[in-house]
């Protein structure tokens, strides 16, 4: 399992990015079967982020996955046998808001502190700490952003660098009609499940 | 009412209709055995945890009712991995209990403790560990629910010693409890009407259409409606080495065992189809040869209640998810509509050149083997046909895995459902003996014959031990060839005849006295003229386990056979039936 940095690039052209939401009881061991199926039928996580929703029987998990679309299917279809997974969501890019948080200690000896926080500011990320020769940074955003400020700081020296791995929700309706009838939050989850087929 | 969780289980197991356990005690499962001395359940001693797995199987293929089998902590816990991993390939129903260190000792590599949910996690439906005594009710209920709903398969509970001697609450949850606490599992049982809708209209205009009969179907209990759809619309049906039994072989429109060692009919005849109608069945790739090359010219109407398999190997034009009975039935129902409505006289255009076709291939490629010259070992295949003739007609066989399996599939006639138990997908040996043992538990009004190899039955035959103390009376026939056969067959014709490490001696072990020191009655038959006379005292004995060491051929080969890797278009038939053959057998 790697960490994020840089999604589909230098990717094989049939193969592109997945990002899949599971919904999961909140139970001992439940990574361990959605991450054990992931191995078992060689599937390669790009990144991974869990915590627990609002109901504190489920926990979401949000998967970033690099297949080709036919396994993507195949890949929601086995989870959705775990008996523990609830429901599953693919998230097109478009229709997903997705967001992730980067934590970075950056030199910043010589004239360079000044720079730093000119492009933290940038990027409204904000200084967690601060060294006499370096400062960790935090930026949150969507991957892309934060790919480009990684690539920012680089020449001033990261010496440590942690990205959470993206979260995910769908994109709301802004259709009048649809709206109407839409009020539980649970259907706004529609996508691709392990049932359609 | 205050129970130990102990008696908490023992209770769960018999409101589930448990009527018999397949097990062996040890440390920390000990508490459960001993309100098992008070309850009705039977518990069976093995001798072997595999065997009590093994047994579990062979009970639940022939009962349809899932298999109990109970085992402690640990080794215990390990030896019962390879018949989970083997349940779960064949979607066999079965509850596994294990015994678990204490909950404090978790995770401390106590004594005998091994991290069974995480090991068996792969190799299960579902597995769960107990970690509070009130649980028991409810994750035994689930355990059940789980195994037998849906794709059934194995289920595994494990449970801490501590867990069991802890006192609880007994409450029973009901059919709502259990449901509701399974958020996460509710498997589709009805098929999409406008899919069933398409399946039928495909049906009635295929020109050259082959029912894939798999497994399913007796998982499914589908085997009447099977037959109902096959003689509505007049359609040829082939049944997969999970599946026989499930259509009587000598139905006119039984073509017999597709795949890697089926017959030429069966094998052509989806090659050359226009529409396969896969019904339970996964294309698993022994049926398939290399898949590019499998049945290129046909559409695909693929049924099975687990979606995973729809489009896994070959993209159905109609999937349809759901439970193959239930959706046979509504395929039933659309196409008689659709022969109603089109007010034909029934025939299909087409049906008289495809029936021609078949019952050609029929004629030229039956299965076949050699006549057995004076002096030379038996020939495998006359023993299973001379057994098969000489066997009630419901009688259940039971293989292992190997050559012996093939020629048993091939040369049976099966009539019945539940008559034919085998290990398909994981492909165990030593599977036949213990196997056989639980299904003689399950049908003990039926006849049981193990038609074994030497080298399986060396794997487990301890069990008989367990056969005889507790007075099951199955029957095993070794094909002793003296070798691991299937592997001699692939380096005779594949490696040039380099044999490596196959040869297992026909005397070593002494069967007949090992089957007597197990408490068997044991025969050694080494002419055709003692076939049919040992057959029929072993059949006669029902007293006690019978074995019988028949001394067959090594040289015998199973054919037809598709090659690893190879198209089924290149299936080799018996030397004798053509050219194919002679490319690769000398």
């Amino acid at each position: 399992m790697t960490v994020a940095s840089g999604g589909t690039r230098g990717a094989a052209p049939a193969v592109s990015h997945h990002t899949i939401t599971v919904l999961v009881e909140n139970r001992t061991g439940v990574l361990a079967r959605v991450s054990g199926l992931f191995a078992r039928r060689g599937f390669n996580i790009v990144s991974l982020a869990v915590a627990p929703t609002d109901d504190e029987r489920f926990s979401r998990i949000t998967i970033v996955v690099d297949v080709e679309q036919t396994s993507v299917e195949q890949l929601t279809k086995q989870l959705f046998k775990l008996v523990h997974v609830v429901k599953i969501s693919e998230l097109a890019p478009a229709d997903a808001v997705e967001r992730e948080l980067l934590l970075a200690t950056v030199r910043t000896g010589g004239d360079n502190r000044s720079q730093v926080l000119e492009l933290v500011g940038v990027f409204e990320g904000k200084i967690v700490d601060v060294g006499f020769e370096d400062m960790t940074v935090m930026v949150a955003g969507n991957p892309a952003k934060i790919d480009a400020f990684e690539d920012l700081m680089r020449p001033y020296g990261i010496t440590e660098l942690q990205r959470t791995g993206r979260v995910a929700l769908p994109k709301l309706d802004r259709t009048l009609a649809r709206a109407r009838g839409q009020n539980e939050s649970a259907t706004r989850l529609g996508g691709v499940t392990g049932k359609a087929s | 009412m205050k129970l130990t969780g102990a008696q908490a289980l023992i209770k769960s197991l018999e409101m589930e209709h448990t009527e018999v356990v397949f097990g062996l005690p040890g440390g920390c499962i000990l508490p459960a055995y001993d309100p098992i001395l008070d309850s009705p359940i039977r518990h069976i001693l093995v001798r072997h945890e595999q065997g009590a797995g093994h047994m579990a199987e062979g009970y639940a293929h022939v009962t349809g009712r899932p298999g109990v089998a109970m085992v402690t902590s640990g080794p215990a816990a390990t030896n019962l991995v390879t018949p989970l991993c083997d349940a779960y390939m064949d979607s066999v129903p079965m509850v596994a209990i294990t015994g678990q260190v204490g909950r404090a000792m978790i995770g401390t590599d106590g004594f005998q403790e091994c991290d069974t949910v995480g090991i068996t996690r792969s190799v299960t439906k579902h597995n769960e560990l107990v970690m509070e005594p009130d649980e028991i009710p409810l994750r035994v209920r689930q355990a059940f629910h789980l195994a037998t709903t849906g794709r059934p398969g194995p289920v595994l509970l494990d449970l801490p010693k501590d867990v069991l001697q802890a006192e609880m609450d007994w409450d029973w949850p009901s059919d709502a409890d259990v449901v509701s606490s399974l958020p996460g599992y509710k498997p589709t049982t009805r098929g999409h009407p406008r899919m069933i809708k398409e399946a039928a209209r495909l049906i009635t205009e295929a020109r050259r259409p082959v029912i894939y009969a798999g497994g399913g179907i007796l998982k499914a209990r589908a085997a009447e409606a099977l037959r109902e759809l096959a003689e509505l619309t007049d359609i040829p049906v082939v049944t997969t080495l999970m599946a026989r039994g499930a259509f009587p072989d000598s139905h006119r429109l039984c073509l017999g065992m597709p795949g890697m060692h089926g017959n030429y009919t069966a094998v052509t005849a989806m090659q050359e189809s226009d529409l396969l109608i896969a019904l339970g069945t996964r294309f698993d790739d022994r049926v398939t040869g290399r898949v590019s090359g499998f049945a290129p010219g046909a559409k695909i109407v693929h049924v099975d209640i687990d979606p995973a398999e729809l489009g896994k190997i070959r993209r159905p034009d109609v999937p349809i998810v759901g439970d193959c009975r239930l959706v046979i039935e509504e395929l039933v129902r659309a196409v008689r509509a659709l022969l109603e409505q089109a007010e034909t006289t029934g025939a299909r255009t087409g049906a008289d050149e495809w029936r021609s076709r078949i019952s050609g291939w029929q004629e030229r490629y039956p299965l076949h083997y050699d006549a057995h010259f004076e002096g030379d070992p038996l020939k495998p295949q006359y023993v299973v046909e001379v057994l098969r003739d000489s066997a009630p007609e419901d009688t259940i066989v039971v293989s292992g895995v190997g050559q012996h399996q093939m020629w048993a599939s091939q040369y049976w006639r099966f009539e019945h459902p539940y008559t034919w138990v085998n290990s398909g997908g994981l492909g165990t040996m030593g599977f036949a003996v213990p196997a056989a043992i639980g299904a003689k538990v399950g049908r003990p009004d039926r006849t049981v014959w193990a038609v074994d190899g030497d080298g399986c039955f060396q794997m487990t035959a301890q069990e008989l031990v367990t056969a005889s103390s507790e007075r099951i009376p199955i029957k095993v026939a070794i094909l002793n060839n003296a070798y691991l056969g299937m592997v001699r067959q692939w380096q005779e014709m594949f490696y040039e005849e380099r044999y490596s490490e196959v040869y297992l001696s026909p005397d070593l072990p002494d069967y007949v006295k090992w089957a007597e020191a197990m408490g068997c009655a044991a025969f050694r038959v080494e002419s055709p003229e003692e076939v049919g006379p040992t057959i029929d005292k072993a059949n006669a004995i029902d007293d006690r386990p019978v074995v019988i060491d028949f001394r067959t051929d090594s040289r015998e080969k199973v054919f037809p056979m598709v090659p690893a890797g190879a198209s089924n278009d290149d299936l080799v038939v018996h030397p004798s039936q053509g050219p194919g053959g002679e490319r690769l057998v000398q």
